[in-house]
């Protein structure tokens, strides 16, 4: 699987570790509907060190859709949940 | 999975799948979406505009409202020099209520200040955002275009290749040929030069080899005929000789006889 870090590129990770970022994930996603800033900065960074453990860089030069995506690591909690909201960071047409 | 990786990647891929509907080359994808980023922009700067605008009315009803305030205070000060103190009450009265209202206004303002400068700051990023957009934009469409290059070029070239080796084998092939001729022809001339082949070559020649050979042969033939008669022919005299009298007597009794029969001597 294809996972996508914006602004980072792409890693490939083994369908086996999914699992594991499955639970960080879904604690980030209860963490920003609970509005809880500091909960989510903390597993956010976890999820994003784990993708890049876990992780194979693809090259830059590869044009693979992913599978996945996170946010930049720099993206706040409200930026998260303005990308989650139907327009995302690219408006739909 | 029901994440945020899970619902990004459905966001982004539903976007995609809209983007590509329209339009099947990636190039043309990444250009709308960053016009579309472009309009989004355009109406975050509108939206400041507005603001700024909101902003700077309320500043001009504040000024509105600190003039008449101050006038106020004067006419109650002149009224109250004019010992007429029921005026002066009048003006400050009033004064006191413009004051409630530039309090509000300010209030106002100070909180339509915070808005515009956040307002200001998210136009910035998201300019900012726009332009790495734009960047990573460009360098995805020069590395697709230069991807499309490379499989060209690439079945190109595999094509050529596949091409030079056709002619390749071909020469090759020529040149084997050529070889196994040329070791055979070498072959049958060093066969032909110890003995061991005949030469078969040169028929019309040897034609004439084989007429006076016939010819020859022939009169091999006759000439060993002859001699082997006179062999025999010799022999029988040679035998009778080895063989002695008796027969040399009969013989000479009957050449005896014989001649003598018509010998005349």
């Amino acid at each position: 699987m294809i996972v996508r870090i914006m602004g980072e590129g792409q890693v490939k990770l083994a369908d086996s570790h999914l699992a594991e970022l499955d639970k960080l994930d879904d604690e980030l996603l209860a963490e920003i509907n609970a509005d809880d800033g500091d909960g989510f900065r903390r597993t956010f960074h976890a999820l994003l060190d784990k993708v890049r453990e876990l992780g194979e860089p693809v090259p830059d030069d590869s044009l693979e859709p992913s599978g996945l995506i996170l946010p930049a690591p720099g993206a706040t909690l409200e930026e998260v949940r303005a990308l989650l909201s139907d327009d995302g960071l690219i408006p739909s047409p | 999975m029901s994440g945020v990786m899970k619902r990004m990647g459905m966001i982004f891929r539903a976007k995609a799948n809209k983007a590509l509907d329209r339009a099947e080359d990636p190039r043309e994808t990444l250009d709308y979406s960053y016009q579309k980023q472009l309009e989004l922009l355009q109406k975050v700067r509108r939206g400041v505009a507005d603001v700024a605008t909101s902003r700077k009315r309320l500043e001009l009803q504040l000024n509105q409202l600190q003039g008449q305030s101050t006038k106020l205070e004067d006419q109650g000060r002149k009224a109250l020099a004019l010992g007429r103190e029921d005026l002066a009450r009048e003006a400050l009265s009033r004064r006191a209520a413009l004051q409630q209202q530039v309090s509000d206004l300010e209030t106002q303002h100070t909180t339509l200040q915070g808005e515009e400068e956040k307002l200001t700051l998210a136009a910035q990023r998201l300019q900012a955002k726009v332009d790495a957009f734009r960047t990573k934009k460009e360098t995805i469409k020069a590395t697709y275009t230069a991807a499309q290059a490379q499989t060209r070029i690439g079945e190109a070239f595999s094509g050529i290749s596949e091409e030079m080796g056709d002619v390749g084998m071909a020469i090759q092939r020529a040149e084997d040929k050529t070889a196994q001729l040329q070791a055979r022809a070498g072959a049958i001339d060093e066969l032909l030069a110890s003995g061991a082949l005949d030469d078969h070559s040169g028929l019309a020649k040897d034609d004439i080899a084989a007429e006076l050979d016939r010819i020859s042969g022939g009169t091999d033939v006759e000439l060993e005929l002859q001699r082997m008669k006179a062999e025999l022919a010799g022999g029988s005299s040679s035998q009778q000789a080895i063989e002695g009298g008796a027969a040399d007597r009969q013989d000479d009794a009957q050449s005896s006889g014989t001649p003598n029969k018509f010998d005349k001597s």
